[in-house]
């Protein structure tokens, strides 16, 4: 048969992939290792104007210990959310495939039962115990034909599927995305956040006050993570560029200061703001290309924004203005900063480029705060906006000089931030009770609770 | 030796001009301390029982501080019965009203009567602001108060401040009473 022909050729063809198993400590947002690109001949498409119908059955498991089987299901859950995510496929609902037996092998597809329920292309997966871990192999086949539009093989740790195998899937998950749709998938990337979860309380002058540490999870909210342990408030957090470090603010030696901390080594933190009782410093962000943190300082008398190099060197001062300057970041050129200051009366956001001059105010609102800059190729900035009672995400577009609202009035909306690709916004709201974290669409679609237990907020989205 | 007495000189020059460099970045409000003693660390050793000070208002008794019971308890103590009073403030605003300046006044009449105390003036906001322009929010209203109590005379060094924002509500409600009781600052012995 063609298919059993295409697919043969095609797993040929595909390298395999290592994944390294996944622990709580690996630096979680480092892609596996790249591999050379291949000539892709085929893409699944849809009817003109429409998104490509795509199913994601469960994988079909080649081992039978229940571990391996459990995988097989979760992966394909956790695609077929991962495709999902994008909205660049029409994914069919997974509840409708029960009808289509699971064949016993990967050559074995009934693609006129998937044509029947109108998918124009449909994920095979199977996954495969070995001696030394697992293999997996994910095909996207084309239904009316058969061809393989995207094969890999991809093989990990015996622990690789202690969470559901989700590395698997969210790696598939970007390729498929990369190789079909031209577009870099988030699947893969992570989230940090600030949450008192832990429940642990610390000595206050009246009564007893809730510690903020710092929390990982990965972007749909598996795996949540607890990355520092102080009895103080770390708040703030954001990933370095390359994933393998964190920036926050911490109180923990009684004021506030910048704290950077590895994320893959056992390194002792830094202070590169070299904070002190009279030397404040606060909310870090991280420069493009990671060479530098911009923060919020007072060490010269009142609040103004600064970078420094990553150690510490090369301290610079990019604002001076007897008002509060506060809030800063990058834009991804790392040529300007925006940042939030009452100059003006109440909190606006102003761009200014980092050596001080070509300053700009671009919002005209009751009151705004944390301004984070979009990456490329989009061109904006959301922020914080006070509307009514409480507070709702806005994004400012450049090109337009336009602003449109994301977030719904419901609750009190705050602190946003981009996915990398810069389709995705977290925020914090209390929408639900406590304050929690969400992720929404940059149109203000597709709201989803991250995080459900405790108060969480400052969220930040890995590369 | 010869190199000796060149650091000497030079470290003399560095101190100058960095205190200089300090004077001339103070915004015109910090302005009124007058030349400090250098600033004690925060794991300085509290310090010696001062000399009677100079004051108009607050004769010192004699003997009497060992039978107050405000030396002889301890700092955690002290804090949970606070002898200072927290200061309120205005939506958005770090300005110290005329309410606020008779708590200071009060305040700084206990910072006269227990000279070695050191205080950590906390600045806080409500929940109506964004949460992180109330971090820079607090901070300046935790330095308008320590501006106040150096203009009456309290040595800045003695003075500490810091910012929680609305990261610690006093009140967790969700209404003006609760947010006027957010918008505070607390002071909070820090050694003794």
């Amino acid at each position: 048969m063609t298919v059993t022909r295409s697919l043969t050729a095609l797993l040929t063809l595909g390298a395999a992939v290592a994944l390294a198993a996944q622990t709580p400590q690996a630096p979680a947002p480092q892609p596996p290792s790249t591999q050379q690109p291949e000539a892709i001949t085929t893409t699944i498409t849809g009817p003109p104007g429409l998104p490509p119908k795509i199913a994601v059955p469960d994988f079909i498991a080649l081992s039978t210990d229940a571990e391996t089987v459990a995988a097989a299901k979760a992966i394909g859950e956790t695609l077929w959310d991962d495709l999902n995510f994008e909205r660049e496929f029409y994914l069919i609902p997974r509840d409708t495939y029960r009808s289509i037996p699971q064949p016993a092998s990967a050559d074995q597809v009934a693609l006129d039962r998937w044509k029947e329920l109108g998918a124009d292309g449909v994920v095979v997966g199977t996954i495969r115990k070995g001696p030394s871990g697992y293999v997996v192999e994910v095909r996207l086949m084309q239904v009316s034909g058969g061809r393989v539009a995207f094969g890999k093989q991809y093989s990990g740790s015996v622990n690789s599927v202690k969470d559901g195998g989700r590395v698997y899937a969210h790696t598939a998950a970007d390729e498929i995305h990369q190789t079909q749709r031209g577009l870099r998938g988030v699947a893969r990337t992570k989230l940090l956040f600030s949450s008192d979860r832990d429940g642990t309380r610390m000595k206050g002058p009246v009564g007893e006050r809730e510690i903020s540490n710092i929390y990982r999870s990965d972007y749909d909210g598996a795996n949540q993570t607890r990355i520092t342990y102080t009895a103080s408030i770390d708040i703030t957090p954001v990933w370095s560029p390359d994933g393998a470090q964190i920036a926050y603010t911490s109180w923990r030696s009684g004021y506030p200061d910048i704290i950077v901390q590895s994320m893959t080594t056992g390194t002792a933190p830094q202070k590169p703001a070299k904070g002190s009782p009279e030397v404040q410093n606060y909310l870090p962000a991280w420069s493009p290309d990671g060479t530098k943190i911009a923060f919020t300082s007072s060490r010269d008398g009142n609040q103004e924004i600064y970078y420094a190099n990553r150690d510490g060197t090369g301290l610079r001062r990019v604002t001076n203005h007897p008002s509060i300057d506060v809030t800063p970041t990058w834009s991804p050129t790392g040529q300007q900063i925006a940042f939030v200051s009452d100059r003006t009366g109440r909190p606006q956001i102003y761009v200014v480029n980092i050596d001080g001059t070509g300053l700009n105010k671009i919002t005209n609102e009751v009151a705004c705060d944390r301004p984070t800059w979009s990456p490329a190729p989009f061109n904006e900035i959301a922020y914080t906006s006070q509307s009514g009672g409480g507070h709702d995400i806005r994004v400012y577009e450049f090109s337009t000089g336009q602003t449109r609202t994301i977030t719904d009035g419901n609750g009190s909306n705050e602190s946003p931030a981009f996915s990398p690709n810069g389709r995705h916004i977290a925020f914090s709201s209390d929408r639900s009770g406590r304050e929690q974290v969400y992720i929404i669409d940059r149109d203000g679609k597709n709201l989803r609770q991250i995080t459900k237990t405790g108060r969480n907020r400052y969220p930040n989205w890995s590369q | 030796m010869h190199s000796r007495r060149v650091a000497g000189v030079i470290i003399t020059v560095v101190l100058a001009v960095s205190v200089g460099a300090c004077a001339k970045k103070k915004p015109p409000v910090a302005r009124p301390i007058p030349p400090p003693p250098p600033p004690a660390s925060e794991t300085a050793p509290p310090r010696p029982p001062a000399p009677p000070e100079p004051v108009r208002e607050t004769p010192i008794p004699p003997e009497p501080v060992t039978s107050d019971p405000l030396t002889a308890t301890d700092i955690d103590q002290i804090n949970k019965n606070s002898p200072f009073q927290p200061i309120f403030y205005g939506f958005d605003s770090a300005e110290i009203d005329p309410e606020a300046q008779k708590l200071l006044n009060a305040n700084a009449e206990i910072l006269r009567k227990y000279p070695s105390w050191v205080i950590t003036i906390e600045g806080h906001s409500d929940e109506r602001g964004t949460a992180e322009y109330n971090l820079a929010l607090g901070e300046r209203r935790a330095a308008a108060a320590r501006t106040y109590l150096v203009s009456l005379g309290i040595p800045g060094d003695r003075l500490k401040t810091v910012s929680y924002g609305k990261e610690f509500p006093f009140d967790p409600g969700h209404d003006e009473a609760a947010w006027a009781k957010n918008r505070r600052a607390h002071f909070v012995v820090t050694s003794k």
